[in-house]
């Protein structure tokens, strides 16, 4: 039911080892007056989307542990990866799961991890307010839209549905290195990373909305907090996946079809990647545990869209029993 | 109409011209800077320069980041200026006019034009992994003096060029070596010029964002720095960041930001134009 692709698979050995069952001395560092003698420093770096969760995350765990440093760079969820698999940061922010090649960085370089997804981004698809003929579009309009093949051919909104105008359809989206365009292109066209060139990219999404609230003829997509911040001047178009199992016909996101999956497959999560050596300092995994306990309060603070309690749960015993596991395993 | 008529028309064409083409980059500043100070000052309290980055955009300020630009700028300055003056002065006073000569030359004129995203990847691969600075304020302001380096080395130049002859042969007539001459004579006649050029690309350095990036510096850093070892953040990163959330007030607090950025370059260019004023005042041949 859910679309969340975690890699389990991709979990080190040192998670396999860790199988059985051991309490951890970490597992006990959970009692708040213990949490003032914590210090040190954890630096932290990653995607850009994920940035405001980590970013609140930090600042509420100044209040409970004053003396760790938790630092925070953006430098993309590539970017973050980068540095995560040379054993540069302790964890790595990111809003696309990692790649095989990341990953066969991180076992030459002798790094294990753990990935823990932290809430859901629901990708949106958007239009001018004053487009009344888009009432909803299907996965497979889009990824006619969007594929390679769409380059120079389809420029008219008619040739997607007949009943559609005869106009010019102005594309917008994010640039090619973001993370968002990654999971876009995976979901939609069904390979990461390939679609057609001639769209409007920007980076920055703020300047999406602003190319979508000002031409009538747009269609674009970004994440969405920033049509839940710009709804007077965009409008959302619902999406059908045209699979009945997850929830009938098109769906507009929202924090309520994002969280039960029925807004498939543009929700994505987001994640923290822990490194499994950083995972054996109390204060990271004081920092990790404070995260996944504060995560669905702080994550829609910033516009993102909680995961299920239950996940929250899953994860913070999955992460218990890394945490033994690379402890054992020393 | 005269042939005189016809040139004084011309001239009167040129100077509108002239006019015109002056007022289209002001106005457009003028724009930028009214807007930005009609969205952003208000937002400036003491609690905006002293508190440290937050979630919430009501309580989120610049602390961390403009102490990390007053770090940057100072070790920036402690580390170009005396190189940079040095390598103008050799280039002026003692290198002969040999093939050498002609190609740094060459090069250093090359090196102003580079694009600053390229020093920042030579600072990362240099600075920051070879010499194991790691995302330092001192591998950041390493990567700066290397950008701005070429920048102050011109000025010297010019500024040291500018010293009349006479007063070089005055100095060696009276018995002074090269290095009295130098030290005595030339620099203090184009101090001036030359504390304008430093400041100048100072004020270039202070906007820079995209190499220290490059270099590993922050977002989210919640404290001042204290030592040249230390992580940091600095004004363009904050304000490139808070222009990138969804929350409107995000923008505010950016433009906020512009404001203090925009106070420190104009500080800055304001001291150079001092400094250049009094040197004129003081020297006179």
């Amino acid at each position: 039911m859910l679309n969340l692709r975690l890699n389990y698979s991709k979990l080190n050995a040192a998670v396999l080892l860790g199988g059985t069952l051991l309490f951890s001395a970490c597992g006990g560092s959970n009692n708040e007056a213990a949490d003032s003698d914590l210090s040190g420093s954890i630096q932290i770096d990653g995607s850009s989307t994920v940035y405001p969760v980590t970013e609140a995350v930090a600042e509420e765990f100044r209040t409970e542990a004053p003396d760790v440093k938790v630092t925070v760079g953006v430098s993309g969820s590539g970017g973050g990866f980068k540095k995560f698999t040379r054993g540069d940061i302790d964890i790595a922010d990111a809003s696309r799961s990692i790649s095989a090649a990341e990953d066969s960085m991180a076992k030459a370089n002798n790094i294990s991890y753990i990935e823990l997804p932290v809430a859901y981004d629901g990708l949106t698809v958007v239009v001018h307010p004053e487009n009344n003929w888009v009432k909803d579009i299907t996965v497979a309009e889009l990824k006619k839209i969007w594929e390679p093949a769409a380059q120079g051919t389809i420029t008219r909104w008619n040739q997607i549905r007949p009943e559609w105008p005869d106009q010019e359809i102005h594309l917008y989206g994010p640039g090619v290195e973001s993370g968002t365009y990654d999971y876009f292109t995976e979901a939609v066209v069904g390979k990461s990373h390939s679609s057609r060139g001639d769209y409007t990219a920007s980076e920055d999404d703020n300047v999406l909305v602003q190319g979508v609230s000002t031409d009538p003829y747009a269609l674009g997509f970004f994440g969405f907090a920033y049509y839940e911040e710009n709804q007077g001047k965009l409008k959302a178009v619902p999406v059908d996946d045209q699979d009945d199992s997850n929830g009938q016909g098109a769906i507009l996101p929202s924090l309520q079809t994002v969280k039960d999956g029925s807004y498939t497959p543009l929700s994505r999560p987001l994640f923290i990647y822990v490194n499994s050596k950083a995972a054996q300092r109390p204060e990271v995994v004081e920092f990790v545990n404070f995260y996944l306990d504060n995560a669905p309060t702080l994550s829609e603070e910033v516009g993102y869209i909680q995961l299920p309690a239950e996940m929250y749960k899953e994860q913070k015993q999955k992460f218990q029993e890394f945490t033994s596991g690379t402890t054992q395993q020393q | 109409m005269t042939n005189s008529d016809k040139n004084r028309l011309k001239d009167k064409a040129f100077q509108v011209f002239g006019i015109f083409c002056t007022f289209i980059g002001l106005v457009v500043l003028a724009v930028l800077i009214v807007k930005i100070i009609m969205e952003g000052a208000s937002r400036i309290d003491w609690s905006f320069i002293t508190s440290l980055p937050s979630r919430r955009a009501s309580r989120a300020g610049i602390y961390s980041a403009w102490t990390g630009t007053l770090w940057i700028l100072v070790l920036t300055t402690i580390i170009a200026f005396p190189l940079g003056v040095s390598a103008g002065v050799y280039l002026e006073e003692y290198a002969k006019k040999t093939r050498l000569a002609n190609f740094l030359e060459i090069n250093i004129a090359n090196l102003a034009g580079v694009p600053s995203i390229i020093y920042g990847l030579l600072g990362l691969e240099i600075f920051v992994r070879q010499m194991k600075l790691g995302n330092s304020l001192l591998a950041g302001a390493l990567t700066l003096s290397l950008l701005i380096l070429p920048i102050i080395i011109v000025t010297t130049r010019e500024a040291i060029k500018a010293v009349p002859r006479s007063i070089r042969d005055g100095s060696y007539a009276l018995g002074a070596s090269k290095w009295q001459t130098v030290w005595h004579q030339v620099l203090p006649a184009s101090f001036g010029g030359i504390l304008t050029g430093v400041i100048l690309a100072l004020s270039r350095a202070v906007g820079e964002a995209a190499p220290l990036i490059v270099v590993g510096a922050l977002a989210y850093v919640p404290f001042a720095p204290t030592s040249p070892l230390d992580e940091f953040t600095v004004l363009p990163i904050q304000i490139f960041n808070w222009t990138s959330r969804p929350q409107a007030a995000f923008l505010v607090n950016a433009s906020a930001a512009i404001i203090i950025l925009l106070l420190i370059t104009f500080l800055l260019n304001g001291i150079a134009v001092y400094l250049r004023n009094r040197q004129q005042k003081k020297i006179k041949w």
